[in-house]
């Protein structure tokens, strides 16, 4: 029984690579474009920013939240520092700018949350509609054009690396050292799985679901510096849907949204099964349309493959107490 | 009492016709315990039948099986000598059963029209919901009882007692022929047990037969034809009221013989550990205090509701209280949050360990140190290699047996489960430890390994409390045992003073 439990607990844990290595394969067969440097490098590009967004969402719904209001705040955030950058000329101010303007929604929606006992959903839909209305209103519904020098976050690259990848894999990184490494990131996966023991354990729920957000807040700045600078302009419309899709990347990855499960590679690995996905049915020709219906299956599935895991596993235990008698 | 193995055929069933409700049989498991164990007993028409026995007796669970909410694991129900199949309360009312439960769950935005007849709802003759016909009907019962509110008042704005005379108008509405009233008086004030106590009488007049749920000796007493009592699971025994006297249903409730095989050992008890002055807070509890020594295990005993939960959540800063003084160390201490006692070393095991005790999806090694997460960390980051010495060490130490410490907790049995719960308060290093139902739902097996572990911490001299409802295991393990009642201390008990029958008389006292 107890090399069964490691076993399973090894096949859940890695699944959702083995998944991606053998939709790998089958785009390598399927299209003898799709295993280029030029083409994977463009996937690459093409999902950092939704990814960016996903590690935030994967803090968030780790701990039993979400944000809805990622896109709109990184729409914001980014007209914002488009607009820093235009009038000052430095990069850094450009980009710090970003950080705050992200860090500063998401610690209203931290307090709508944690003071307001408002829930996540309605609070950072509030802010979805506020942020983009706020970004509208900045630029009078305007497109910033002639950046210069600003496209170098989104379309340059560092010893023939893209840098949207770079910032990819550093805040990749700070997710999977944020979650394991620290008593945030503990104390995260045990507001999520049970939030009355977690406040019964001496854990400051409230301080920590600020962080959260505040961390959030960070990746989303960072991320609307990327997607301004890849658009070749301050575009208060842009990025729409963005959160949805940092939502899919960190449910196929299995993160559950019963909170507490859930990781940051496998955010990852769910960005590149969509990316994949998404590449491959362009590559091949398929109607874009069946593309969206494609795309949404994706999620239904799972999610149904994390509730039937997860029945299974209340199911064995209920074996097991049935087998010692 | 009762033993029929099989359904009665021909001439018995002549024999039985004022015999409405038969239980045959019935039993029922849970992960690890046995709530029932072939239960008879027989109600007959026109008679109250009170039923009582101790916190986990069975009482609760037996009436659920009857209203259809629990599926027997074998056994049989039969009405009027014809074996029922109740799969729920919905089928269960149509049989002419009608429950009222001693936990109200109500919806607190409901009106009392919609509440009255939610389930039940009258329909025109196109399906509709007929709101008039719900509005007539809800006038006349409230005019019938001399209520004096709108139909269309929402039971938030009600007290307690009115919303739970309001469920027992419900259930008596439904025209049964049954009637199972679970503590019905647990929340009403003394005159609507009066009202109540006429409400029953004409309902037995009407041969309708109630099964009644009580504590109260006064009240069983009054009201009761018959009497059966219940014990861990079993039927003691089943008499008429006339044939029973206050003390008999005492000893018959307690009754479980007391073995010795407690691992309890004398220690020399040191200076005050723990002292609570006139903690109050209005609604749940008033004017408690005690004191807890070091090397001392203090118990709680009390009925469910007696309010012991709610002082000891108080007292670990899950609650706020209103007024009243704690000190440590003879040193006044404010608790405002659980990291407040913590840090003052004070720590509380929970009733609820599903709740409040762990976190089910999380595994073995980071349930036990997500109390003391800071004692692991090194320039913010978590050293993960003395983080997995330390668990390893205390769930050793309260021997859990667990595949590896990455295992989810939720794969664990309840014992084990328990144990890691321990294993987590002790890695914070505590003086104090409130264990609130520290042995409820593990085995026999857990439960000693339990008792064996707190004589182990009363010899490193800390200070223990334990709520219980087990009243063996209170007079084995503890030195002292307060009682409470109504939210009030109703007497404090020696070790030379334990008895059940003692706690009992104490626990069941109405001021």
């Amino acid at each position: 029984m107890k090399t069964n439990n490691t076993w399973s607990s090894i096949k859940s844990k890695y699944s959702i690579f083995l998944v991606l290595i053998v939709l790998f394969i089958i785009c390598c067969i399927a299209n003898k474009n799709f295993a280029t440097i030029d083409n994977l490098t463009n996937i690459s590009r093409q999902i950092s920013v939704a990814t960016i967004l996903g590690f935030g969402q994967t803090i968030l719904i780790i701990s039993g939240m979400l944000d809805l209001s990622s896109a709109s705040v990184l729409a914001l955030a980014g007209v914002f520092s488009v607009s820093a950058y235009t009038s000052t000329g430095s990069l850094l101010i450009a980009f710090i700018v970003a950080i705050v303007a992200g860090v500063f929604c998401n610690m209203i929606n931290g307090v709508m949350i944690t003071k307001f006992k408002a829930p996540p959903f309605i609070a950072t839909l509030a802010m979805m509609t506020m942020a983009r209305g706020a970004a509208l209103l900045y630029t009078n519904g305007q497109n910033i054009y002639q950046i210069g020098d600003y496209v170098k976050f989104g379309q340059g690259s560092i010893m023939g690396i893209p840098t949207p990848l770079i910032f990819l894999v550093i805040i990749l990184i700070l997710t999977w050292y944020l979650l394991n490494h620290t008593v945030f990131g503990r104390s995260t996966y045990a507001i999520g799985g049970n939030e009355e023991a977690a406040n019964a354990s001496g854990i400051n729920v409230n301080k920590i679901k600020m962080k959260a957000f505040i961390i959030n807040g960070i990746f989303v700045g960072i991320a609307g510096v990327l997607f301004m600078s890849r658009v070749n302009g301050g575009m208060p419309n842009g990025a729409v849907g963005y959160e949805f899709k940092a939502l899919t990347a960190a449910v196929i990855g299995g993160t559950s949204f019963t909170g507490g499960i859930g990781t940051a590679t496998g955010t990852l690995a769910g960005a590149f099964i969509v990316g994949f996905l998404d590449n491959i049915m362009v590559l091949t020709g398929v109607n874009s349309y069946l593309q969206q219906i494609v795309r949404g299956a994706i999620i239904a599935l799972a999610v149904i493959y994390d509730i039937w895991a997860k029945t299974k596993r209340t199911k064995s235990k209920l074996g097991s107490i049935e087998e010692k008698k | 009492m009762l033993n029929c193995t099989k359904p009665l055929e021909g001439d018995e069933k002549a024999m039985n016709q004022d015999i409405k409700l038969r239980v045959s049989n019935i039993e029922k498991s849970f992960p690890g315990v046995k709530a029932l164990d072939k239960i008879n007993f027989t109600v007959k028409k026109g008679t109250v039948h009170v039923i009582c026995g101790e916190n986990g007796a069975g009482k609760s669970t037996l009436m659920k099986v009857i209203n259809g909410i629990y599926k027997p694991d074998s056994g049989q129900v039969l009405i009027d000598e014809k074996a029922v199949d109740i799969k729920n309360p919905i089928q269960a009312r149509s049989l002419g059963i009608s429950m009222i439960f001693q936990e109200l769950n109500y919806i607190p935005e409901m009106t009392i029209e919609e509440s009255l007849f939610v389930g039940n709802w009258p329909k025109d003759k196109l399906g509709k919901v007929d709101w008039g016909e719900i509005r007539k009907r809800t006038i006349d019962l409230l005019r019938k009882e001399n209520l004096s509110y709108s139909p269309q008042t929402r039971l938030k704005d009600l007290t307690v007692s009115d919303v739970q005379m309001l469920e027992i108008l419900k259930a008596i509405s439904y025209n049964s022929d049954i009637i199972i009233m679970d503590e019905p008086t647990s929340a009403i004030t003394q005159k609507e047990v009066e009202v109540l106590f006429s409400k029953i009488n004409e309902l037995r007049d009407r041969g309708a037969c109630i099964i009644y749920i009580s504590h109260k000796m006064d009240e069983i007493f009054r009201i009761a034809d018959e009497i059966t009592v219940f014990r861990d699971g079993a039927v003691v025994d089943s008499r008429s009221k006339d044939d029973y006297d206050m003390e008999t249903v005492i000893a018959q409730m307690v009754g479980r013989k007391l073995t010795n095989d407690y691992p309890k050992e004398k220690i020399v008890l040191g200076e005050n550990v723990l002292e609570v002055k006139n903690l109050t807070s209005t609604r749940n509890f008033s004017d408690v205090s005690f004191n807890v020594r070091e090397g001392e295990i203090v118990g709680f005993a009390g009925l469910m509701g007696a309010g012991r939960s709610e002082v000891m959540r108080a007292l670990f800063g899950l609650d706020s209280y209103e007024s009243g003084e704690i000190l440590i160390k003879n040193k006044k201490v404010d608790i405002k949050s659980v990291k407040n006692s913590i840090d003052k070393k004070m720590v509380m095991l929970s009733e609820d360990r599903r709740r409040f005790g762990i976190i089910p999806v999380r595994s073995v090694k980071e349930n036990t140190s997500l109390a003391s997460l800071k004692k692991f960390i090194n320039k913010g980051r978590l050293h993960k290699k003395v983080e997995n010495k330390t668990v390893q060490e205390y769930c050793k130490n309260m021997n859990v047996k667990t595949p590896t410490y990455e295992t989810t907790i939720e794969s664990l049995s309840g014992g084990n489960q328990q144990k890691v719960v321990l294993a987590k308060w002790m890695v914070t290093d505590p003086d104090i430890l409130i264990l609130d139902e520290p042995t409820r739902g593990i085995d026999v097996g857990a439960k000693y390994e339990i008792y064996k572990l707190m004589t182990k911490l009363v010899q490193e001299k800390k200070a223990l409390i334990m709520v219980s409802s087990e009243l063996p295991e209170l007079i084995g393990m503890c030195d002292r045992i307060y009682v409470m009642a109504k939210g009030e201390i109703t007497g404090e008990l020696t070790r030379e003073q334990f008895t059940q029958e003692n706690i009992m008389k104490l626990a069941t006292k109405t001021k």
